[in-house]
């Protein structure tokens, strides 16, 4: 989890400008950065178990979803509900959820994994879609933003835009910090010997199941955060959130970003959701706006045949050189060294 | 549930189980042989659906839409083996997925251009539209019938091109060392790429013969290709077998699902792939 100067920098910098963002003044798009930012929350949680647990996840819609719903059933319909509480509950119940399918699917690997974790999504998407529980396939609207008080004191009030934005923000934050450290402890670097050597690393006497399941369930707690947060900006909730779409559209932003780099997805978020807004723009492109899948298509097609590290790669190419300024070398820049030797 | 009753909801199983088939053998033996995940083989059904709404209105026949739609398809299938797939093989499945998941986006967008996003409808063709009484009020159409034989045709003929051919013999080789088939002189290029068209066209013929029943809309590929996936994978992955018992298991499941309990119908499926798997995790012929 070393990472070069560069990229550190272009990180503050990054924090920096979005914290200044909403004197832009402007609803539409500070709007806009709060679904990129939960987005990136999303993005980040995904990289945890695609990027450095070695499992390609295509569930993780599921906890979004669930988190909006337990958001949406936990508190009475007309008022509003303490965040204290209610982010912490939302996140164990998508935590609770991930322990229950995480046992089961944990026993597979490869593209089997892939397809029962989406089998999981897909049976909580039913559950929401088919039965009366959260309005069925007409969701359920959240009348009452969270308070956040402390006493009688409103420390933020997230129905004004920009205080949610800095919340959204600040979390966002918290979870990368929290993600880095986690990863470049001796439990992140155990995961990471996992992802690359499996068999080994049990040799090694390491609890290789519960390691992953940690991880597991860690992932499917953060993608909650995420989703109890979409469910507060967008005021209601529904099946759609849990669809596999979501689960595919979330996957997109972490290959695309770059994924084992926490930044990455993040950054893959940021294309992702600004390219569709930029692609739509029907000021700017008129009729052809209504078609920006088909930009958006070529343009994953192309990440996918030409950059194979993601837009991280481009970063990481170019903070590259003066960086190496001890004897540790990260196995990523490793990669990337040889990759551009090739050339 | 009376008898009459009864064999409408077994024959309509039966029927959706084998057309899953057909779009799901293609999906096997690309994954098993070429190695390649292709989320964008749903579109393929959607295309080979549009292209027999569009062929069906313009000659006035669907049978004639189909004949010429299956080599239109083999030929979208071989383009795209030599423009895009072939760059595939030796990448990582990852990005396979990013590649076709881009594939759905555009694939969907040029529908949209080419052919609107409205809803059609498709005649079924003339000498088929009728139907079998079978009791008072329950009858069973002709064409659903003529379906199942089909694709149980199909079916047939795919065992026999794998198993009994000297292609057949050459594509298992080719799935079980790719290097070895080269050494020995044969064009595994060529393999492949007949390989990733006859999956196309089975997908496409799929959507094609399905189009009078499940009628032609935008993003239909989507949950074919979903039921699918569940299909290849209680199947084994590359096993045509399997994935033949698992379409069966799906298709009965599913229809039986949505008359005997509505309410938890959707996730039916979805729960029989998760126990299969927890049983068998990977799946009941898994290649070794």
């Amino acid at each position: 989890m070393r990472h070069s100067r560069l990229i550190d920098g272009l990180l503050i910098a990054a924090v920096l400008l979005l914290a200044l963002f909403p004197f832009v003044e402007s609803v539409f798009y500070t709007q806009l950065i709060t679904k990129v930012l939960i987005m990136a929350i999303f993005a980040i949680s995904l990289d945890l178990m695609v990027g450095y647990t070695g499992l390609v996840h295509f569930g993780q819609a599921a906890y979004f979803g669930l988190a909006g719903y337990a958001l949406a059933l936990m508190g009475p319909q007309y008022e509003a509900v303490s965040l204290w509480w209610s982010l912490p509950a939302a996140m164990g119940v998508c935590a609770l959820f991930a322990l229950g399918t995480g046992l089961l699917a944990l026993r597979t690997r490869g593209i089997y994994f892939i397809m029962v974790t989406l089998a999981f999504a897909q049976m909580l998407f039913f559950v929401f879609h088919d039965t009366k529980i959260g309005g069925g396939s007409d969701g359920i609207y959240i009348y009452a933003k969270p308070e956040m008080k402390i006493g009688e004191t409103v420390l933020l009030n997230l129905e004004k835009l920009d205080q949610f934005y800095y919340l959204v923000l600040i979390l966002l934050v918290a979870v990368y910090l929290f993600l880095r450290r986690i990863l470049g402890s001796t439990f992140g670097r155990a995961l990471v010997g996992i992802k690359v050597n499996e068999h080994r690393m049990r040799a090694l006497g390491f609890p290789v199941f519960r390691y992953q399941l940690a991880s597991y369930v860690l992932s499917g707690a953060l993608a909650g955060m995420a989703g109890y947060l979409a469910a507060v900006q967008y005021g209601f909730v529904n099946p759609e959130l849990l669809s596999w779409h979501q689960s595919g559209g979330v996957l997109m932003m972490v290959i695309l970003g770059g994924m084992g780099t926490l930044y990455g997805p993040a950054l893959g978020a940021f294309a992702f959701v600004l390219f569709q807004e930029v692609m739509s723009n029907q000021g700017w492109f008129g009729p052809i706006a209504k078609h920006w899948q088909l930009p958006m298509g070529i343009f994953v097609i192309l990440v996918a045949l030409y950059l194979p590290q993601g837009l991280a790669g481009l970063l990481q190419k170019l903070g590259r050189k003066p960086e190496v300024d001890g004897n540790e070398v990260d196995v990523n820049e490793v990669d990337v060294k040889e990759g551009a030797s090739h050339d | 549930m009376d008898f009459a009753f009864f064999l409408i909801q077994l024959l309509n199983g039966l029927q959706y189980g084998l057309l899953l088939f057909l779009v799901a053998s293609g999906l096997t033996l690309v994954f098993g042989i070429m190695g390649i995940i292709n989320l964008a083989h749903g579109s393929f059904y959607m295309i080979g659906a549009y292209i027999a709404w569009s062929l069906a209105s313009l000659t006035g026949s669907l049978t004639a839409a189909i004949l010429l739609g299956i080599p239109l398809t083999v030929l979208i299938g071989m383009v795209l083996e030599r423009l895009l797939f072939r760059h595939l093989y030796q990448r990582d499945h990852l990005y396979q997925v990013l590649l076709t998941y881009g594939l759905i986006l555009v694939f969907e967008e040029l529908r949209s251009v080419i052919w609107g996003d409205d809803v059609h409808g498709v005649a079924v063709p003339a000498l088929l539209s009728y139907s079998i009484p079978l009791t008072e009020n329950l009858s069973y159409p002709v064409y659903r019938l003529a379906i199942s034989g089909v694709c149980l045709l199909i079916a047939g003929g795919l065992y026999l091109l794998i198993q009994k051919t000297r292609l057949g013999m050459m594509i298992r080789a080719g799935a079980s060392n790719r290097e070895m088939v080269q050494a020995l002189g044969i064009d595994i290029k060529l393999i492949y790429m007949l390989i990733f068209a006859l999956g196309v066209a089975l997908a496409g013929f799929a959507g094609m013969i399905n189009s009078p029943l499940s009628s032609v809309f935008p993003n239909m590929g989507g949950s074919v290709l979903i039921i699918c996936l569940v299909v290849v994978v209680i199947g084994g992955i590359g096993s045509v077998k399997g994935a033949l018992l698992a379409s069966l298991m799906i298709g009965l499941a599913d229809t039986f699902g949505q008359v005997l309990l509505p309410e938890v119908s959707g996730m039916i499926v979805y729960i029989l792939m998760a126990a299969v798997l927890l049983w068998r995790p990977e799946g009941l012929f898994a290649r070794t």
